[in-house]
């Protein structure tokens, strides 16, 4: 009986959901959805959240070194707001009934994955100001249709998230703009930091539109709103005349306007070294997963001790309630 | 009227350790127990780098030598650092910068307090934005003291190891040297005394709490506010200091 009912109910719910989504309401999570969907969004927002956590590593490494007080200051804020970022987004998947601890776990096992940019070194400090100005930057082109997604928690975090990035973005890019300013040297460490960022910045945006394999469904549901391509072309095209702006050189000799296009065209995108990364081999995926894997396995007394504590004091309070 | 050389090296023994301590809280950045204390860590930590700029701005005024924050958080070696011996102690475990920053706050919280009255104004402007850091610190890391005081068998032995380990740098904290004297006669500085009768009332209610105790017959180290510091503060400056030292007389 019950069988039979859900055979019939099934495509109803299913195209009034896609209806809904259609019509550009936003789904909440006590509402219907397909399971399909709940997975997706769970795959996509804990990436996002892992993403913004493990990307605190390799910024966090300049942060004892950063060259004034003022960058300092301006450094360890931005990294809060990713830490920021990171809460919101797990609070947004719990809602998708998953917990904060086995999103962690799957990150931590190698089951979920984090944007692959943070599996880059930072070596100098202009890299501090390339991550600003092209990872934030690639970021931004990547959140702000996001801040549309159809799911609503998901897309309420994504609008407090952007509020932010923009000024990620600047400081990182203004960053870069001194240095160009500055001594050979200085402008030497921008030039270099930009060799090494540019492309994997490109490659933010994950695999070209024909080897995307959730693009074509992601847009369906208004979880995607525009290509990978695309939004990868956005950000080339905004970059390149920032660059050219402070005196950089963008590594890529078969960059050009095509007047045409009224778009920059450029190199082909070294792919193999993107799936490569991504299966674990870029320079510091072994760090940046053991730093964060160290840091739980060191905290876990602290979370037990906090855990017995707030038990010990509720059942205080209850016992004084009872006595009362 | 103190002299402003004592005025100027009261205020780096402020200064300073308010950087040094920066610095080592800058250290749990991405390594935090859990993402909430990450971030509360960091918070304190911009609290106390946006001090310390306070402090030197004013402290180089007074110098009139045209020198910068900057020169002096980055072009002083460690014998001219004056910072607190306490701060620049590793972070060991969580429960060593918990008691770290517990023990500094239960002595800036009456110390700030009282300041808010000092003759100098400039410093009295500086207390005043300081105390409601100073209140937010103090209980952040009173909380903590008793949460982990109170928590499991493990937290609990993990922060009595941490006091043990901690305390004989505390001694210092209340201990006046000359440029501090001169400042509290002329009522720029409070009375430590007075201080000290506060701290340790914070000190003895949260451990009352939390279950612990304070050793005592503690040996007590000093020498941080002259100049003689821990092994452990060079790294903490070549570290700090290596662009502006790589590469001089450069905007960053
Ligand atoms: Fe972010
Ligand atoms: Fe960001």
């Amino acid at each position: 009986m019950e069988t039979l009912l859900t055979a019939f109910q099934l495509p109803d719910l299913e195209s009034r959901f896609q209806a809904r989504i259609d019509a550009e309401d936003k789904i909440e999570p006590k509402d219907w959805m397909p399971e399909e969907y709940r997975k997706t969004l769970i795959r996509q927002i804990s990436q996002h959240a892992h993403s913004e956590v493990v990307g605190m590593l390799p910024e966090g490494n300049w942060v004892t070194r950063a060259p004034s007080l003022k960058r300092k200051a301006v450094l360890l804020a931005k990294i809060q707001d990713e830490a920021g970022h990171g809460l919101y987004l797990y609070s947004a998947c719990e809602t998708l009934g998953v917990s904060r601890d086995q999103l962690i776990d799957e990150l931590h096992s190698g089951k979920a994955k984090y944007s692959s940019i943070f599996n880059y070194p930072t070596l100098n400090w202009a890299d501090i100001g390339a991550i600003g100005w092209l990872v934030d930057g690639a970021a931004i082109m990547n959140q702000i249709p996001l801040c549309r997604a159809s799911f609503g928690p998901y897309s309420r975090a994504m609008i407090r998230v952007c509020k932010e990035e923009s000024f990620h973005q600047r400081q990182g890019y203004e960053i870069m703009l001194t240095l160009s300013k500055g001594s050979k040297e200085q402008k030497a460490m921008a030039q270099d930091a930009l060799n090494r960022w540019w492309w994997p910045s490109l490659m933010m945006f994950g695999p070209s539109d024909q080897d995307s394999k959730h693009s074509a469904q992601s847009m369906k549901w208004k979880i995607k709103r525009f290509s990978n391509d695309e939004l990868r072309q956005r950000f080339v095209d905004m970059t390149v005349p920032q660059a050219e702006l402070i005196g950089l050189k963008v590594p890529d000799d078969q960059l050009k306007w095509n007047e045409e296009r009224r778009s920059y065209d450029f190199g082909e995108i070294p792919w193999d070294e993107f799936w490569n990364v991504v299966n674990g081999n870029g320079p510091c995926n072994k760090k940046r997963l053991a730093d964060r894997v160290n840091a739980h396995n060191e905290g876990k007394w602290v979370r037990e001790a906090a855990e017995a504590f707030a038990k010990k004091q509720a059942q205080r309070t209850d016992s004084k309630l009872k006595s009362n | 009227m103190a002299s402003k050389q004592s005025l100027i090296d009261s205020i780096l023994i402020l200064a300073d350790s308010s950087l040094i301590l920066a610095q080592r809280l800058g250290e749990w950045c991405g390594h935090g127990p859990v993402l909430e204390q990450d971030m509360a860590m960091t918070n304190i930590a911009l609290d106390y780098i946006g001090r310390s700029r306070l402090l030197y701005q004013y402290a180089a005024q007074l110098q009139g030598e045209g020198k910068s924050e900057d020169d002096l958080a980055f072009l002083r070696d460690v014998g001219e650092y004056k910072n607190l011996l306490l701060v620049e102690q590793e972070n060991g475990h969580f429960g060593h910068t918990v008691i770290r920053q517990f023990f500094l706050e239960a002595f800036q919280f009456p110390f700030y307090d009282a300041l808010q009255n000092s003759q100098d104004q400039t410093l009295k402007e500086i207390a005043s934005k300081t105390i409601k850091e100073t209140a937010y610190h103090l209980k952040w890391s009173t909380e903590w003291v008793i949460r982990l005081g109170d928590g499991t068998e493990e937290s609990h032995q993990k922060i009595k190891t941490a006091i043990t380990d901690l305390v004989p740098f505390t001694g210092e904290l209340t201990q006046a040297v000359s440029c501090e004297k001169e400042l509290i006669d002329q009522n720029i500085f409070p009375d430590y005394d007075e201080i000290k009768r506060k701290m340790d009332a914070l000190i003895n209610t949260a451990f009352k709490q939390a279950g612990l105790e304070l050793p005592t017959q503690v040996y007590m180290h000093q020498g941080g506010k002259k100049g003689l510091h821990s092994e452990l503060l060079g790294y903490i400056l070549s570290d700090m200091q290596f662009l502006q030292r790589a590469y001089p007389g450069l905007e960053w």
